[in-house]
């Protein structure tokens, strides 16, 4: 059982099931079908229903060989005679994970201090975390790195070639 | 006479300075992203797609379509001097040219790899050149329960050859539907799926996805995988990157298995570059002489699947340009280029834009002779690249996501949204969902439910309109059959080793 709680298929099937069924509730507050032809209810009421079921299968499938004694693999049934190694998803490596996920959360804060601080100063400091934390290069290199990679954006994208870019209190 | 004389009009297109420049720009860009491991073409099509919205439609598309077929030229690059594939397309290119590269053979393996690649990609863009035409006048009698049966028959494929997993590939579609779903209805103006957000009655651009789920993806799984290899010396001077007649000759079939091969595959919506080569590669194991070897570094091994994954560009582009369905990432994102330029693939195409049209297949003649000049005499400058720090890279990948989702829109907003792309693209790949369906169902969910819809419309909702039309229950039939191939063991077992090799 923690077996199967563990595992990424199940929770991920849990999650689309849970968006088919938002998507099966949403879809028949709308017309299915009027007198002009099919209504705004009707496609997403069809791909909803097949994603629940089909994310239910997913979960059962692996539910059902963790049962059996096997190694859960994935896909249906007639899919898991001939699954690979290739097909699992691999066991969680923290460090690894964690640094992709310590990126991408530097990458979400960056976006949310873009309104306040403008892309410049965001940018510099996405790309500071990247070099220092992510690379383990030393402050100075990250620190020059940050600045001249912000500074040739700011040169290329808003001076050179007039594309808008997030502007902050500084005005840049 | 009018395939000549439309391919006369697209050289006169092609031609053109401008247009030339941007194959240029196309086809270099295109070999250093397929030099780079961890940035592939499709993440960069798109990354790249918003500096072209300025551009003329067919200087635009002949820059994007230079990066395509021009990443699969230098994705050998990494893989022989590496032994780790520049793209997914040229993982099996590493099994005989790195050996080769090893034996001191490298500048061999890459002349060969260029050759393969110029004459099989030339051999591609005639056979577009040839059946695009014919294509487009069949899809002439198509009307909207034929548009829906294609559509579905393409998403069919595309899910069967993505991944392992159909469960998966169907799931990945689906959620790519939804996405597509999110705005306003096309036919009643019924807001969808907006969470109260108004910035979303307009619906997701396209932008934000491809660049969130391509390249935001890849950069965090590239973090995450923190790859580092040593770089084998290529011999500089063009005469160490020719092969010896031994070599060439030893070539001579795999040159013809890879152009014929990779085009017919490439024309099959889910082919793709990376089964085509595989394919050709057993083809040539199969039908060699010495098939032990291969694996120790002969020539042929890698003739084969270059020749392939550059033929696959001819096959790849004729479903998109003559009915409007891509047959992976990087045409999807073609396809909303074109959209966005005003541009509609399908059987019209030809008659309403041809210089685009023309100009496009024009400029594929050209580009090919640009990359085989780049990448004989250029490939020790371009091996350069492989020394180029990741810790300078991926944060000049970030910034260019954030200039390109943000200038489509100029939106804080969907600065975001491709926050929260970046993360699906990086945990589909983590959960070994495949991300071309999702594309591929985002790009086509709109267009598949205008179908259906004006089909049953024409019906007075009758569904039987989808299977009384020849041509649209034939293809329903054969959709149907496709996502029933896991049933039968032997078929599936085929389709998965077909598909596993790959990794």
């Amino acid at each position: 059982m923690a077996k199967i709680l563990r595992d990424g298929d199940v929770w991920s099937g849990a999650a689309l099931a849970a968006l088919g069924i938002y998507i099966l509730v949403q879809a028949s507050a709308w017309d299915y079908f009027s007198l002009d032809g099919p209504g705004p209810g009707f496609f997403p009421f069809w791909y909803g229903a097949a994603m629940t079921t089909l994310a239910l299968v997913l979960i059962i499938s692996k539910v059902r060989k963790s049962n059996a004694g096997q190694e859960p693999q994935q896909g249906i049934q007639p899919e898991t005679q001939t699954g690979t190694p290739q097909d699992k998803p691999p066991l969680l490596d923290w460090t690894t994970t964690g640094r992709a996920l310590g990126t991408w959360a530097a990458f979400a804060l960056a976006v949310v201090l873009m309104a306040p601080l403008g892309f410049v100063l965001s940018f510099a400091l996405l790309t500071f975390f990247i070099v220092a934390w992510v690379f383990r290069r030393p402050l100075l290199t990250a620190g020059i790195t940050a600045v001249v990679t912000a500074l040739a954006f700011h040169l290329a994208f808003p001076v050179a070639l007039g594309v808008d870019l997030p502007t902050g209190f500084f005005g840049f | 006479m009018e395939i000549a004389s439309g391919l006369l009009h697209g050289f006169a297109v092609a031609l053109q300075p401008y247009n030339v420049l941007w194959c240029f720009i196309g086809c270099l860009l295109g070999t250093i992203v397929g030099i780079m491991p961890g940035l592939g073409p499709a993440a960069t099509i798109a990354l790249l797609l918003p500096l072209t919205f300025k551009m003329d439609p067919a200087g635009g598309i002949i820059m994007l379509a230079g990066i395509y077929y021009g990443a699969k030229y230098g994705g050998s690059t990494t893989s022989i001097l590496l032994n780790i594939p520049g793209e997914s397309s040229s993982v099996v290119t590493c099994l005989d040219g790195y050996q080769m590269a090893r034996k001191g053979r490298a500048g061999a393996a890459l002349g060969i790899a260029a050759i393969a690649s110029f004459v099989a990609g030339t051999v591609g863009v005639i056979g577009l050149t040839l059946i695009a035409p014919p294509v487009a006048v069949f899809a002439l009698s198509f009307s909207s329960p034929e548009y829906f049966a294609l559509m579905c028959l393409g998403l069919a494929l595309v899910v069967l050859l993505s991944g392992t997993s159909l469960t998966k590939g169907l799931l990945s579609l689906l959620f790519g539907l939804w996405v597509a779903s999110i705005g306003t209805d096309l036919f009643t103006a019924q807001a969808r799926f907006i969470f109260g957000q108004a910035p979303l009655l307009g619906g997701v651009d396209f932008m934000v996805v491809a660049i969130g789920v391509f390249a935001i993806g890849e950069v965090l799984s590239s973090i995450e995988a923190g790859d580092d290899a040593e770089v084998l010396p290529v011999p500089r001077g063009i005469r160490n990157l020719l092969p010896n007649m031994e070599e060439l000759k030893a070539c001579r079939f795999a040159f013809l298995n890879g152009s014929i091969t990779g085009f017919l595959i490439g024309c099959l919506p889910g082919g793709g570059a990376t089964i085509s080569s595989f394919i050709a590669y057993g083809i040539e194991k199969a039908a060699s002489k010495h098939p032990e070897k291969f694996g120790t570094g002969v020539p042929e091994g890698v003739a084969a699947p270059e020749g392939a994954n550059n033929a696959d560009t001819g096959g790849a582009l004729v479903p998109l340009l003559t009915l409007g369905i891509p047959s992976g990432g990087s045409t999807a994102i073609m396809l909303s280029a074109l959209v966005l330029w005003g541009v509609k693939p399908g059987p019209l195409m030809m008659q309403d834009s041809p210089d685009v049209f023309w100009g496009l297949v024009a400029s594929m003649y050209i580009g090919n002779v640009v990359l085989l000049i780049l990448n004989l005499p250029l490939v020790p400058l371009f091996a350069q690249i492989l020394r180029l720090p990741v810790f300078i890279l991926f944060p000049v990948i970030f910034g260019i996501s954030i200039v390109g989702a943000y200038g489509a829109s100029g939106r804080i907003f969907d600065l975001g949204l491709l926050v929260g792309f970046g993360l699906l693209g990086y945990a589909m790949g983590k959960l070994k969902y495949p991300t071309a369906p999702l594309i591929l169902g985002f790009v086509l969910g709109n267009s598949m439910e205008r179908a259906l819809r004006q089909s049953l419309m024409m019906s007075q909702n009758d569904l039987m309109v989808l299977v009384q039309r020849p041509i649209s229950a034939c293809m329903l039939g054969i959709a149907v059959l496709i996502l029933l191939i896991p049933l039968f063991g032997s078929f599936n077992k085929a389709r998965v080793r077909a598909i596993t090799e790959n990794g």
